[in-house]
């Protein structure tokens, strides 16, 4: 196996590791960082495949994702949670283990959902598309199992990463307009979740979203 | 006589682990003593506590059965046995062939389980109360620590740590991710099964928080000792079935009696290494609720499955 795609393997492992750590992590600042690494390994792993391929363009994408997703965004939300003060906050996770179980079975069902889509791409990456689905997947777990607002937000975020890194890995990359596009909408995304953060805040007296269900008209 | 040669290294080199293994325990507390600004008691220390408990009289509690007396000196002899299982300098030595990683996991469980029979024995509160802690961390740290040895299995294709430790050892160059998940894995491990701190802390004589000290509360003397002892060398075993799995480059394999030097030396800097990173990450972390420990132990056999999955799906 050539030396990049043992990077790049390696990589892939790394987040999903970091996708397990998001999801048991019950500290909001803790979360945020975990969520500033894996743009980082996802920048690291753009550029490896880029090297690797020649592709020119994904370096503009590594940049990219450099910038937004590994110092402004998570600036921003660790600009929202200071301002929240929640930073300290600590969500009641109940019952981890189980969460973490469930999690290999969604990773075992998107290994062997992304086996036979892998086989027909031509890529020196396409191994990892199982990875990428299992990101996904994990990330919406993580959307299910929390109720206060910022984590939900990170969630989110971590998602558009898996989808980013199923990009790269199976058609390296997408076109720079979709993925400037992409790279806008969660920028501006984050903007105005950051002022329902504010709204939410302001209504109930709490950022958990269990609150949001009083809405119901019955 | 070649039959005698081998034997004498086998012989020299579980004589090496046995002996080193106090002061490896030095060495991390020593670590320990400087990453908390104290100047510590010295690395020699645990060498020291050993022979003032061998000069003592043993006391035994009324009601003590043979097996309470029993029971120190098999704690040792396992841990010998696996000290002279596990290849630390050379691989393919004598007792080599005697057990897979299987059976090693099958001999630290049969040391535990008497040092808990012997908890119990006694009667007291604290002695059933540690044995049942114990039992319960060792419930939880047993799969994970079978699945942590799969994944080299699954690479390897064979449970023998020999030949673990010569494909891994001499094979060409590659990254294996699925390692790394094993590695961390392991270590979560090591930290629970040595009563290190995430899950025990091994300074403490607090009733309520301690495991293995309230294991050996009701021991004296040289029965103490010899407990104290085999704790070291399990410790000393675990960084050393750490390091043949996942860093086993520069150990001489049989027949290469002139690399045993250079083994010796890279062991111990290993080692040294080994027991400084132990002794940040016990400084880095705080001792959990009991409770908690599940989650810890869980995550490390997720991790462990992780890295099966892993290795499965990228085939490295």
């Amino acid at each position: 196996m050539p030396i990049s795609a043992q990077l790049i393997n390696l990589m892939a492992a790394l987040l999903l590791l970091i996708a397990f750590a998001m999801l048991s992590q019950r500290r909001i600042r803790s979360l945020i960082y975990l969520f500033g690494w894996q743009g980082a390994v996802l920048a690291a792993n753009c550029v490896i495949v880029a090297w690797s391929t020649g592709q020119g363009h994904l370096y503009y994408s590594a940049a990219l994702t450099l910038v937004l997703k590994v110092i402004v965004l998570p600036l921003i939300l660790l600009y929202l949670i200071r301002r929240l003060n929640v930073q300290w906050d600590v969500e009641t996770l109940i019952n981890i283990p189980t969460t973490m179980l469930f999690g290999i079975v969604l990773v075992v069902f998107a290994f062997n959902l992304s086996l036979p889509i892998s086989q027909l791409a031509g890529t020196i990456t396409r191994s990892t598309l199982g990875i990428a689905m299992a990101i996904v997947l994990l990330s919406f777990l993580m959307m299910l199992t929390r109720r206060k607002a910022v984590p939900q937000v990170i969630g989110f975020l971590a998602m558009e990463n898996g989808l980013f890194f199923a990009a790269t890995s199976t058609t390296y990359g997408m076109p720079m307009v979709v993925e400037l596009g992409i790279a806008l909408d969660v920028l501006i995304g984050v903007l105005i979740l950051g002022i329902f953060f504010f709204q939410v805040r302001g209504a109930f007296d709490s950022l958990d979203l269990r609150h949001m269900e009083k809405l119901k008209e019955d | 006589m070649a039959y005698l040669e081998s034997f004498s290294y086998q012989l020299a080199q579980t004589l090496i682990v046995v002996v080193i293994a106090p002061l490896l325990l030095g060495w991390v507390n020593q670590c320990r003593a400087w990453l908390q600004n104290r100047s510590g008691a010295g690395v020699l220390q645990p060498y020291r506590v050993l022979a003032k408990l061998f000069q003592k009289d043993v006391v035994l509690a009324h009601g003590a059965s043979p097996l309470f007396r029993f029971s120190p000196y098999l704690q040792f002899g396992c841990m010998v046995l696996v000290a002279s299982i596990v290849p630390v300098i050379e691989t393919n030595l004598l007792f080599a062939p005697a057990a897979d990683v299987i059976a090693l996991v099958g001999i630290f469980a049969l040391a535990r389980i008497f040092s808990a029979l012997a908890a119990m024995d006694v009667g007291t509160a604290f002695g059933s109360l540690g044995a049942r802690r114990e039992m319960l961390v060792a419930s939880l740290s047993e799969p994970a620590l079978l699945m942590v040895f799969f994944t080299p299995l699954l690479i390897v294709q064979s449970s023998s740590l020999n030949t673990i430790v010569d494909t891994l050892a001499h094979r060409e160059f590659a990254l294996y991710p699925s390692l790394a998940f094993s590695a961390v894995a392991f270590t979560m491990v090591l930290l629970a099964e040595n009563a290190r701190i995430p899950i025990d802390n091994p300074a403490t004589h607090l009733e309520l928080t301690m495991i293995h000290e309230a294991l050996i509360l009701e021991y004296s003397g040289r029965h103490l000792a010899l407990i104290e002892w085999a704790t070291a060398v399990k410790l000393t075993v675990y960084c050393a079935l750490g390091i043949a799995l996942f860093a086993p480059w520069g150990m001489a394999q049989a027949g290469q009696w002139q690399l045993v030097p250079v083994a010796v030396m890279v062991l111990a800097l290993k080692l040294a290494l080994a027991g400084a990173g132990l002794a940040l990450l016990e400084t880095l972390s705080a001792k959990m609720r009991i409770f908690r420990a599940p989650e810890f132990l869980g995550m490390a056999f997720l991790l462990a499955v992780l890295g099966m999955l892993i290795y499965l799906l990228l085939g490295a």
